[in-house]
């Protein structure tokens, strides 16, 4: 039973992965890599193979296809309890006929460390639950459970510690407050985190690396921030944030900018922010980054200016206030804008244009689906 | 309201019914107490005698603890081999389950009489000897089933996340089942013991059939009835009677205390 | 079914498709079944070969030869037809008076005490609680009750309400009454199963949209119930048709209340007549397989156990 425990985190590596099961294909073709010490989010809609990739990654799957790499050490045909790795569940899978004290000491004393009870002792300290260390899970809340299941994982001081949806059954503000106690530790022991969650808030607020997966499949993987600036198809435009899309044939296409002919209107966006510049392609703007006017605004090569159409929408969500407009022949936008107190009082029905600044423009790799191109 | 007499009815019907459920075992326990000579059928007096010196008529003793010895081993073995099976019926696939669910279940609704017979034509043709052995053979086989549906309603209150979590922290396969699963499923497992126990001691038709010379306490009563029953089986009757409430009971008060410290 | 009523207040089942295949699931099932195959399956073939047999030429009692004799099926018919025809009547009514008697208090422990989990674990011991005495014991009590010296019958033949010559033991009745008085707990427990885990917020729905006490139990309580009545009668009724302890002479039973049980213990165990009782336990289960295989068609076989 190899016990080398790293003192900071390793390397996953993740290659050719591919798991069926009776019926359909969970996981297509991954290939991932995740630094050492990173924290990491694999995020999308239920049944998109997140869930089955982590259990891969910790064992209790095994690939049809492919490898698992942890710090460059070949890992997949080895059982879960011979790996590196700890798991913090969804429901946390705490040990019910145990004290809080004797669940976190379980995997230290397997491995047969000495002195697990002190140790297990520290790693409640850490997550400030010592004082219940003789009670039962079933007599804790929801968020001491979660922590104590951390605990529980963390002692064992792991290479990769795999998160499955652990904030899903916490109340919001306890989630955020777990949100930002997790990404401190995180750092502070320099492990490295996998999180696996359809919270695409989650994702973005605690990871180094985010990776979207559709399907089977990771769609796009980088930074949240890039992420989120840059969507490359699709299902990232929609999935994360939200976006308005504009599907049209390539008009113009040059080393600066590309405009495609949408409904009679021409739409241009930054060469370097768009994906393909052939045939049909699907342009977006995220609808924070539109506002609308109350009258026509002035042309320019700068803009993009869609309208007249009409507010069919208003909803207030605090921060903002987000419109739908209907322009006719082009369909509905979607404008969020931010509640600072100063923005044009407008009504239901009113008359206004839409506009965004060219440069917020991102081309898709590929189409919404039921506008597939039909090569 | 209108049904207010009602409301009084269905108490008083249930508390009645439970009055008649009670008379034989009135009739039982105050007729061990009868000082009679052979027969216990005329009440004669008061005697504490029949419980002071229960194997006074030796015959009951013995019969007594051939029950014993006969749902002991037929418990043990039917409680280790109705897990097995309720475990695999739960957490695994395999084919051919509907067959193993009706295999299992036709021995609840087979008429004893009928297994009895069976057994005992099988017995015949293979030419085995009718005793100790034959009885245990047959109680285990029909407690089996019993056992597999009380066990089987235990592990599906068992998250198989526990498993996995136990895996994850680096215990194998036979460590996850004896330190996670078995101590989940004991309060199962033992009510299925009791179960099996409670069925084998109490059984006696299948018995009648497979016994041969053998005695247990349920076919001692019966052969006893024609000529009158000795007052100590009515001791151990009423004995085993209080025993068993006495710890059905104790369990009863025994969770509530528990469920009650857990809420704090 | 409903055999674990008595585990009282158990923790909820965790939604669990069974996940794993493999050789351990082989492993764990083949010792127990192996072990029912040995002593519960082949035990029929041994019944149905016996029912079979000749007897033996050389005319010693007890022994017989394989064969092929049909005929003693339609010995056993002819010769012991009223036994046969009484069982399955018996059995029918003590069925559906056990049931009549037993609902309510099902109905009484799951709905009424359902909030009060210590009563109601006090009265599931209580109706459980017959079980604790041999069965013997509570059937020869019965009969020390209604002999015919005893305080009840002599107290209506004083009303009046019985001849000089009546009496209890050995009469239809009796039996019947032996028998419900055995059985209502089979009955109980699976009807109070079925009726612990019904919603009492359909009740409540009904009660909202016009219906009365006794339109709501007939159209919303009874319908849900019913795989807890379909359980217990079958729980009841096939062992009381098998049964004949309580029909026997010595017990509740008289001359003319043989059972079909009565006939089989009497031809195997002292006649050692060998085939006559195999072929009549081969029918009886005959029996009992139509009708449990009529309720496996509708309900198919997960729910059985």
């Amino acid at each position: 039973m190899t016990t080398d425990f790293a003192a900071q985190g390793a390397d996953l590596e993740l290659v050719g992965i591919r798991k069926e099961f009776p019926g359909f294909v969970a996981v297509e073709n991954l290939d991932l890599k995740i630094p050492a010490g990173e924290f990491f989010a694999l995020l999308g809609p239920s049944g998109c193979g997140k869930t089955t990739t982590l259990r891969m990654i910790a064992g209790l799957e095994s690939p049809t296809q492919g490898q698992i790499l942890i710090g460059g050490k070949n890992v997949t045909d080895q059982k879960p309890h011979q790996r590196t790795v700890n798991t913090v569940f969804q429901n946390y899978a705490l040990f019910p006929h145990m004290s809080v004290l004797e669940n976190v000491a379980f995997g230290l004393r397997q491995r047969k460390v000495s002195d697990p009870v002190a140790k297990a002792q520290a790693a409640l300290d850490m997550v400030e639950l010592n004082h219940l260390a003789q009670r039962r899970p079933q007599q804790l809340s929801g968020g001491q459970q979660q922590r104590v299941a951390l605990a529980r994982a963390l002692v064992n001081r792991p290479a990769l510690l795999l998160l499955d949806e652990p904030l899903g059954a916490l109340d919001l503000k306890l989630r955020r407050q777990m949100q930002i106690e997790l990404k401190a530790i995180q750092i502070e022991v320099g492990l490295t985190f996998m999180h696996v969650t359809h919270d695409q808030e989650e994702a973005m607020d605690m990871a180094d690396t985010v990776a979207v997966m559709n399907q089977g499949r990771i769609e796009q993987m980088g930074a949240p921030e890039k992420l989120y600036d840059r969507p490359k198809t699709a299902f990232v435009a929609k999935f994360l944030g939200q976006s308005n899309i504009f599907v049209g044939e390539v008009a113009e296409a040059d080393s600066t900018k590309v405009s495609i002919s949408f409904k009679g209107h021409k739409l241009t966006a930054p060469a370097e922010r768009v994906e393909k510049s052939q045939g049909k392609v699907a342009f977006g703007v995220r609808p924070e980054k539109t506002m609308f006017h109350e009258s026509q605004p002035q042309a320019s090569s700068d803009v993009n200016i869609l309208g007249p159409g009409t507010i069919t929408d208003i909803r207030f969500t605090g921060v903002s206030n987000q419109y739908q407009i209907d322009i006719p022949e082009i369909g509905e936008l979607t404008v969020f804008a931010q509640n600072v107190g100063k923005s044009p009082v407008v009504e239901l029905g009113a008359e206004v244009w839409v506009s965004w600044r060219v440069e917020h423009g991102f081309g898709l790799a590929d189409l919404p689906s039921g506008e597939e191109d039909t090569e | 309201m209108k049904f207010s007499l009602g409301k009084f009815l269905l108490p008083t019907y249930v508390a009645l019914t439970f009055l008649f459920l009670a008379i034989p075992i009135g009739y039982t326990f105050v007729f061990s107490f009868n000082d009679s000579i052979k027969s216990n059928i005329i009440w004669r007096g008061f005697t504490w005698d029949n419980w002071l010196n229960v194997c006074g008529q030796q015959e009951v003793c013995d019969a007594f603890g051939n029950s014993l010895i006969v749902a002991v081993s037929a418990t043990l073995v039917s409680t280790v081999l109705g897990t097995m099976i309720a475990i695999a019926l739960v957490r695994y696939r395999f084919k051919f389950r509907n067959a193993t669910n009706l295999i299992l279940f036709l021995p609840l609704a087979t008429p004893e009489v009928v297994m009895g017979a069976g057994l005992a034509a099988q017995f015949l043709d293979f030419g085995w000897q009718k005793g100790l052995g034959t009885v245990i053979i047959a109680h285990t086989m029909f407690t089996l089933s019993f056992v597999v549906v009380t066990v089987k309603a235990r592990v599906a209150t068992l998250d198989p996340a526990l498993e996995e979590a136990g895996r994850d922290l680096y215990a194998n396969p036979v460590q996850v089942f004896w330190k996670i699963t078995f101590p989940l499923l004991l309060p199962g497992i033992l009510a299925a013991a009791m179960l099996a126990f409670a069925l084998s001691f109490d059984d006696f038709i299948i018995t009648q059939f497979n016994s041969g010379a053998l005695d247990t306490f349920p076919k001692f009563v019966y052969t006893a009835a024609a000529r009158g029953i000795p007052a100590e089986a009515n001791v151990i009757g009423s004995f085993v009677f209080i025993v068993a409430i006495a710890i059905v009971l104790a369990v009863q008060i025994r969770s509530s205390i528990k469920q009650r410290k857990l809420a704090k | 079914m409903a055999f674990v009523a008595l585990g009282g207040s158990a923790p909820e089942a965790v939604q669990q498709a069974p996940r794993k295949t493999g050789r351990v699931a082989l492993l764990l099932l083949l010792p127990g079944m192996s072990y029912l195959a040995l002593f519960f399956l082949t035990p029929f073939v041994s019944l149905v070969l016996t029912s079979l047999k000749q007897p033996d030429p050389s005319g010693v009692i007890g022994r017989y030869d394989f064969g092929f004799e049909l005929g003693n099926y339609a010995y056993a018919v002819t010769q012991y037809l009223p036994q046969i025809l009484r069982s399955f009547s018996f059995a029918l009514v003590a069925t559906v008076i056990a049931l009549a008697v037993s609902y309510p208090i099902a109905y009484f422990i799951a709905v009424k005490a359902r909030n009060k989990p210590l009563l109601k674990g006090l009265l599931l011991t209580l109706v459980v609680a017959p079980f604790f005495i041999s069965m013997l014991l509570r059937t020869f009590a019965w009969k020390q009750i209604f002999s015919n010296d005893s305080w009840i019958v002599n107290t209506l033949k004083d009303l009046g309400v019985f001849g000089a010559d009546s009496y209890i033991i050995g009469t239809n009745f009796a039996v019947i009454f032996g028998l419900v008085y055995n059985f209502i707990p089979f009955m109980t427990l699976p009807i109070f199963s079925s009726l612990d885990r019904l919603d009492l917020r359909l009740v409540e729905a009904g009660a909202d949209l016009y219906a009365n006490p006794a339109t709501t139990f007939r159209k919303i309580t009874f319908p849900l119930s019913l795989p807890g009545v379909i359980s217990g009668t079958l729980l009841t009724f096939i062992p009381i048709s098998g049964d004949y302890v309580v029909a026997s002479r010595d017990f509740l039973g008289g001359p003319e209340t043989a059972m079909m049980g009565n006939v089989v213990e009497a031809n195997f165990l002292r006649i050692q007549d060998y085939p006559t009782a195999s072929a009549l336990s081969v029918m009886l289960m005959a029996a009992i397989v139509l009708l449990v295989s009529a309720y496996v068609r509708k309900s198919g076989t997960e729910d059985l156990l």
